[in-house]
């Protein structure tokens, strides 16, 4: 056993306790698939309306990026910009914005949603709120010029297929790209609450599903071919779970049936318009701001259904999906709390402890 | 995919939810198992079992057999110690077993060479329960799965307690480990004798054999011994049961749901729900020494881990250094993690000069690619450590609420329900320590006094 001599024990080894083995699959690659996901979405934006998508989301997530770093190096944290985290919130930030906005708005906006929403309370998984859909209401607000108008695919698409906005807007279209008058573009949703037309054109099943046959307000959630992809990919690579998704699709699909006296169109429209399918696949499944347990993620997505709902056809607001996020973000600790697993064993346990509680008092 | 099971093999009648697929890297399964030449000496610390450390019962330069007990203790929750060499007590010290730091006397034997068996072996009369229980407790034998609790104590239940169903615990779900799939294919007529002893003396109508699906050789092997032996009869007082392949299927509380569809009670134990589970080489030893009189003195281990040069299954006297082993199998490179037991339940030995004991059924010498240890980040909230957890427990919540130091929420959260088997460690992408953060709930929530 010469050849053993060769090799030297070393004093100590490592101790720590166990176990051993983790599984390779880390923060980043976690935030990898999200990313990968979300490439469908870009591409389509990047189609339907033009390199300004790619503009959009370039600053977006660089200034996220330098946000997050700046902000971890001022609070003495360790740095964070590895886990991809930020460039996941500005992705979805940018997608959730109109094709017009100026390009300062966007990092104004990529800022308030690292530093603001994410950041002071800690950093990733701690926040309350999801920072994109926050920061999307705190820019509506704030810059609401910028909000007003749907966004406009590039020409040749209108040229191609005039389909892809709604009716009394494409009549307007023209003078409204020169004149820039808000109201007279107004967000589908806005329109349908005016009393207008449903869809452009319900037939074209191209349009709908690639070009999304409705004026649409953010540059990521037109395509929901593109949506139904990364959705689909991220609950095949189990980053997400169906739970929320389905239950928040469904419950608003179920509602609006009812609501719409079981006029189909009625209900497809409500699928596809305000962002809803975006919403439901990326933003209600964020990890820091739904339920962990699985009843708990049901119980937000119906939640998330019934908010939307609400809104959309009692209230105001066009805005139903971002107003039910943030509505049931703030529920969210609670429900973890309604929703608290039982152990293996604990009703046993507890079934146990009553019979002996019944015998006692017996004797 | 489904494995074919082998006719006669029953399917698991419950599934528990949680659980890990690790690399199982079963490297020596089925190959035959070496004999490692008795060392020139050994060092056998008093307590290789949990409960109540023995007493010696030697004193230095006495000359002592083979087999010979050479420590022991009145107390039920012990087991004795025997010379696993025939020779003269060099020293009795103290020392560390592992790497708890809690100090126990070791007694050193230097080896004569000879193996001379102790003069006072005999094979135990057995006639009543009580014989058998009493016989076991010679033996030596502790839970070998690697739960290191007296057997004997284990089979002495107290009054009002009936015991319909054994549970034989074959799933061995740690990666690498093989030594009960061996038992299963090579020395099942002693395994077959202390099973059917058990069941015997005990008064027990019924045994489960539970086993993971990827072992199907021991199936087949189990079931033609179930034909040839009398005692037995499949449709009567045995099962084989198949379960997935999965960690951790070994578990006492999730075998016996698996197998019988009963839940044990949080903080409850097997025999509550009238179930007794005993490992399989445990069995095995009972039955050695019902037959030969010889009590533990072997351990069949798996010797495997890249720094090793050829993985193999060793029988090892009791009481060996790790160093000593490892000279024996041969190393290729230089450890940087030495393991006794599995890789998810197992204790890193902090130097070479440990001893394997009793309870030990793998040495693992691990270099930097075969194992992954946590550096936490911030927990992201994926749920991943509660889905996967089988205990049905919140990792993320209790760590959480230990944390802040909320120790009610902590003991609502069931935190005395952990199993330690690390499988929320194994998902979490955070690389948080989470098993390290449950036995700091425990230890914190027994000091307080608290199991709710
Ligand atoms: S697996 Fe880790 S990161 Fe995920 S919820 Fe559990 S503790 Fe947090
Ligand atoms: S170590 Fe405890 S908390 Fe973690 S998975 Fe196992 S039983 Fe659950």
């Amino acid at each position: 056993m010469a050849s053993d001599k060769d090799i030297m024990y070393p004093e100590n080894f490592i101790i720590t306790s166990s176990p051993y083995l983790r599984q390779a699959k880390n923060t980043r690659m976690i935030m990898l698939d999200v990313l990968i996901a979300l490439l469908p979405c870009v591409v389509a934006s990047t189609i339907i309306y033009g390199t300004r998508s790619l503009l959009i989301i370039l600053v977006a997530v660089a200034f996220a990026v330098l946000s997050e770093g700046l902000s971890r190096r001022v609070m003495k944290r360790p740095q964070t910009i590895g886990d991809l985290s930020a460039v996941v919130t500005g992705l979805i930030l940018a997608l959730n914005l109109p094709i017009d906005i100026p390009l300062w708005q966007v990092a104004l906006g990529s800022v308030f949603a690292i530093v603001v929403c994410k950041q002071i309370f800690g950093g990733l998984g701690q926040n309350i709120f999801n920072p994109a859909m926050v920061t999307r209401i705190a820019m509506m607000s704030a810059f609401s010029a910028s909000f007003m108008t749907a966004s406009r695919p590039v020409q040749w698409i209108l040229d191609r297929f005039p389909d892809v906005i709604a009716e009394s807007t494409a009549t307007s279209s023209a003078t409204a790209s020169a004149t820039m008058d808000a109201m007279s573009n107004p967000t589908p949703l806005q329109h349908f609450k005016d009393g207008g037309e449903l869809f452009a054109n319900v037939n074209n099943i191209f349009v709908n599903v690639f070009l999304g046959a409705h004026d649409t307000l953010a540059i990521g959630e037109t395509c929901i071919a593109a949506i139904l992809i990364g959705g689909i990919y991220l609950l095949l690579r189990g980053v997400i779970k169906f739970y929320i998704p389905v239950s928040y699709i469904g419950t608003v699909a179920v509602l609006s049936l009812i609501y719409g006296g079981f006029d189909l169109s009625f209900v497809g429209f409500q699928m596809v318009v305000g962002g809803l399918l975006f919403a439901a696949f990326f933003m209600a499944t964020d990890y820091a701001t739904s339920p962990l347990t699985n009843t708990g993620k049901v119980v937000y997505g119906i939640g998330l259904g019934l908010i939307t709902c609400f809104i959309r056809f009692w209230g105001s607001l066009p805005e139903g999906v971002s107003y039910s996020i943030i509505i049931m973000n703030i529920l969210t600790p609670h429900i973890d709390r309604w929703t608290r697993h039982k152990a293996f064993g604990q009703r046993e346990k507890e079934s146990m402890d009553r019979a002996a509680a019944k015998e006692a008092k017996h004797v | 995919m489904r494995v074919k099971l082998p006719d006669g093999v029953k399917d698991q009648v419950a599934h528990i939810k949680g659980g890990i697929h690790p690399d199982y890297n079963k490297n020596t399964h089925n190959s035959e198992p070496v004999t490692m030449p008795s060392p020139k000496t050994v060092r056998l610390p008093v307590s290789m079992h949990i409960g109540t450390a023995c007493e010696p019962i030697v004193k230095v330069r006495d000359k002592v057999g083979l087999g010979q007990v050479i420590a022991d203790s009145t107390s039920r929750i012990s087991s004795p110690i025997h010379a696993t060499v025939s020779g003269t007590v060099k020293s009795i010290r103290e020392g560390d077993v592992t790497s708890s730091g809690s100090k126990v006397q070791i007694i050193e034997i230097e080896s004569d060479g000879e193996m001379r068996p102790y003069e006072g072996l005999k094979v135990s009369e057995i006639r009543s329960k009580e014989d058998f229980i009493k016989a076991v407790r010679d033996s030596g034998v502790v839970g070998l799965g690697g739960a290191g609790f007296p057997t004997s104590a284990k089979l002495d239940t107290p009054p009002g307690i009936t015991i319909d169903t054994l549970v034989v615990n074959g799933a061995e779900c740690e990666p690498y480990i093989t030594v009960d799939d061996y038992a299963m294919n090579n020395d099942i007529e002693p395994f077959f004798i202390g099973l059917t002893n058990t069941m015997k003396w005990l008064n027990i109508d019924r045994a489960i054999i539970g086993i993971e699906d990827n072992k199907v050789e021991a199936m087949e092997n189990l079931l033609s011994y179930i034909k040839k032996d009398p005692a037995l009869d499949i449709n009567k007082n045995i099962d084989v049961v198949s379960f997935k392949a999965q960690y951790p299927q070994g578990a006492e509380k999730i075998i016996i749901y698996q197998t019988t569809g009963r839940k044990v009670p949080v903080g409850k134990l097997p025999h509550d729900v009238g179930v007794l589970v005993l490992n399989v080489n445990t069995l095995l030893e009972i039955g050695i020494f019902i037959s030969t009189g010889m009590p533990l003195l072997t351990r069949l281990i798996t010797v495997d881990g890249s720094a090793v040069r050829t993985p193999m299954n060793v029988l090892v006297p009791i009481g060996t250094s790790i160093a000593e082993v490892l000279d024996f199998v041969g190393l290729r490179e230089n450890p940087s993690l030495v393991i006794m037991g599995g890789p998810m339940m197992g204790v890193a030995v902090s130097s070479l000069d440990k001893t394997i004991i009793k309870q030990n059924n793998a040495l693992l010498a691990l270099t930097q690619k075969d194992y992954s240890l946590a550096d936490e980040s911030e927990c992201i909230r994926c749920a991943h450590c509660i889905d996967h957890c089988p205990m049905h427990l919140q990792p993320t919540s209790i760590m959480k609420a230990l944390k802040k130091d909320e120790m009610d929420k902590v003991m609502d959260l069931q935190v005395m329900a952990c199993i330690e088997c690390g499988c929320c460690d194994y998902v979490c992408p955070a690389k948080i320590p989470l098993v390290h953060y449950m036995r700091s709930a425990k230890t914190k929530v027994r000091e307080l006094g608290g199991h709710k």
